[in-house]
């Protein structure tokens, strides 16, 4: 590839043109198992794209107040049944009147994360335990209330985007650090903390997430004394993100072992001690290894609070289906339009993380390592 | 080598001791790597210590700062005894410099952030008089330009240099050195030896496992040569060079010095 002329562009091996045409036929064409590629792809685009495209947009309804606006002959989407749900939605039965509570935990949540995900935003130390320590305090006082002036929300009257986002956060916040924590324990060299470790990674894994939730919400509070009875949000909480955590563990662990044995021996050498050496030499580079594996885990993560639905928590797909069957928006198109709503608010945040990801892999990956 | 620039300063050897094994086996499941090993080391004495490789020479070594634990028998650091209480081995450790086959700097730092990193967490330095430490160190190896870079940036034979800054910047009273040439390119293994005869001839008290003969006839006070597991032989260097007493140390010497 290393021939360039003094324009900078790659020269080109002759005989091959720079127009679509021959852009085409090389990419497309070269071969005829290539060719029957193109063409299979080519039907399998035509078949789907005009269908989907005509049903979200063209044929769409767009305005409306009423179920009536979307019944009309060979109607698409229904999207005055999103904009009429939309509090819904975002708040699930969150007293109306108290919704400004949640957008100011929105907002302050948006201003912690954004500079600290910004490499250049200065003083990270202070923001993190900021995010960490103060926000979820004021997260909590502000959510569930019952201080003065601000009147309690119990967390049943929460719902939509905001239960889909205090999994998701609880659950990537907790998981991180305690994922790391199971996965240095269970390559300790004691073997009551790696015993410990490794029962604790295989019990979260070896069962499914369902059961987890049905546990929490169900078996719990047979096994809890009298009158000691948690939230049941907060105990799906508490399950999300020790489920959460042995995956992280294991993703935490494949790079503790890529590091050489070297590092950890050079730090202690020179005196550092064991928390020193791992969160001075040995985690940085080895958790720059996993990006991609945290990541697909948080991605993992927010995809499966959907499924607290089935302990009667309404997130934001729960709260689509709960406003299908409202009288006053059945409407034939009514179901896929909530679903392809959701899937889409869905898919903003996981193709985010997954582009932040490669941001920070491209970021990290400038020149410093052999 | 270096001994050309005037005359060899007087290499003192004080009294003290500030290694004292004895006693000391260690087994790896159930191979035993060091046999009833006995070696005492005075303040400023350098020891070169020779061998087969797989005789446990840099099982010796990493034992003094328990990088690997001894099973049996006793090891003294300047007055510390090395037991399993992890205060101690820090102690020791803050003590003991070590410089590594495969230099082991970490790579995600650059130079000076290598150098001032066990400064600043282990001793709490202030962060403007742990950078001035590590930049004499850095010149002291002749190579402070290169102060910003990554470790994966220089050669060799410019990141052990740098390995053995990292270690000089805890002013260790021992420094450790674990065949620091071996995995160096020929033409860089001369500017790594040069440091280790400077630091010798400020009176480090130094360990030396390295196949480099020229060094050990230019700055040992003693070779010790290691076989199995066994130290078989212990001599100046003169002495050990020109009138080994054990056939193994002959065959080695042979071997070693053939070409």
């Amino acid at each position: 590839m290393g021939m360039e002329d003094v324009s900078g562009r790659p020269r080109m091996k002759p005989g091959t043109s720079r127009s679509p045409l021959g852009w085409a036929r090389r990419n497309l064409f070269s071969g005829v198992g290539n060719t029957v590629l193109t063409l299979v792809s080519v039907y399998i685009l035509w078949m789907v794209i005009p269908p989907l495209l005509d049903f979200t947009i063209f044929s769409a309804v767009w305005t409306g107040t009423t179920r009536e606006a979307c019944l009309v002959p060979d109607a698409g989407a229904c999207w005055p049944f999103v904009w009429a749900n939309i509090d819904q939605f975002i708040y699930g039965r969150y007293p109306p009147s108290e919704i400004w509570r949640v957008n100011i935990v929105f907002a302050l949540g948006i201003a912690t994360i954004v500079p600290m995900l910004i490499p250049a935003a200065p003083a990270k130390r202070f923001n993190l335990i900021f995010l960490l320590v103060v926000y979820p305090l004021i997260a909590l006082v502000l959510l569930a209330g019952d201080r003065p002036g601000l009147p309690p929300v119990p967390t049943s009257e929460w719902g939509g985007l905001l239960v889909t986002l205090v999994v998701a956060v609880t659950g990537i916040v907790v998981s991180l650090p305690l994922g790391i924590v199971l996965a240095l324990g269970r390559r300790s060299s004691m073997p009551a903390i790696r015993m410990l470790s490794i029962v604790f990674i295989e019990f979260w894994r070896g069962v499914p997430l369902i059961t987890v939730l049905f546990m929490a919400s169900v078996m719990l509070p047979l096994f809890l004394p009298e009158g000691l009875n948690p939230d049941n949000l907060l105990r799906c909480l508490v399950g999300v993100a020790l489920f959460s955590s042995a995956y992280m563990a294991e993703v935490v662990r494949g790079g503790l072992q890529a590091i050489p044995a070297g590092q950890y021996e050079a730090a202690r050498a020179v005196g550092l001690g064991y928390w020193q050496a791992m969160i001075g030499v040995v985690l940085p580079q080895a958790l720059r290894h996993v990006i991609p594996g945290i990541v697909n885990t948080f991605i993992g993560l927010f995809k499966d609070t959907t499924l607290v639905l089935i302990v009667g928590i309404f997130d934001l797909l729960g709260q689509v289906r709960a406003q299908l069957s409202d009288p006053n928006w059945t409407v034939p198109q009514g179901a896929l339009t909530g679903y392809i709503f959701a899937a889409l608010v869905f898919w903003v945040f996981c193709f985010g993380m997954s582009q932040y990801s490669n941001f920070m892999e491209r970021r990290l990956n400038t020149g410093h390592e052999r | 080598m270096s001994a050309d620039n005037a005359a060899p300063k007087k290499m003192s050897v004080s009294d003290k001791t500030m290694i004292e094994m004895s006693g000391v086996h260690k087994w790896f499941g159930d191979f035993h790597v060091l046999k009833d090993i006995n070696l005492t080391v005075k303040e400023g004495e350098r020891i070169v210590i020779a061998g087969p490789s797989g005789s446990g020479k840099s099982t010796l070594i990493r034992c003094i700062n328990h990088l690997e634990p001894h099973d049996e028998g006793r090891i003294v650091i300047d007055g510390i005894e090395l037991t399993e209480d992890l205060k101690r081995i820090d102690e020791v450790r803050r003590e003991v410099g070590m410089v590594f086959q495969q230099f082991n700097l970490f790579p995600h730092m650059t130079v000076l952030e290598n150098c001032t990193l066990a400064p600043l967490w282990v001793r709490k330095m202030p962060e403007a008089d742990a950078r001035d430490l590590a930049m004499k160190f850095l010149e002291r190896v002749r190579i402070p330009e290169q102060a910003g870079k990554y470790p994966g940036q220089l050669s060799g034979g410019q990141q052990q240099r740098v390995a053995i800054a990292r270690a000089l910047c805890m002013n260790p009273k021992i420094m450790l050195f674990d065949e620091p040439t071996s995995a160096l390119d020929p033409e860089m293994i001369k500017e790594v030896l040069d440091v280790m005869v400077e630091l010798a001839r400020e009176g480090m008290t130094m360990l030396c496992v390295t196949h480099e003969m020229g060094f050990a006839r230019e700055v040992a006070n003693r070779v010790v040569f290691m076989d199995e597991g066994e130290i078989i032989e212990e001599a100046p260097p003169e002495e050990f060079f020109s009138a080994p007493k054990n056939a193994r140390t002959k065959e080695f010497l042979a071997q070693i010095l053939a070409h």
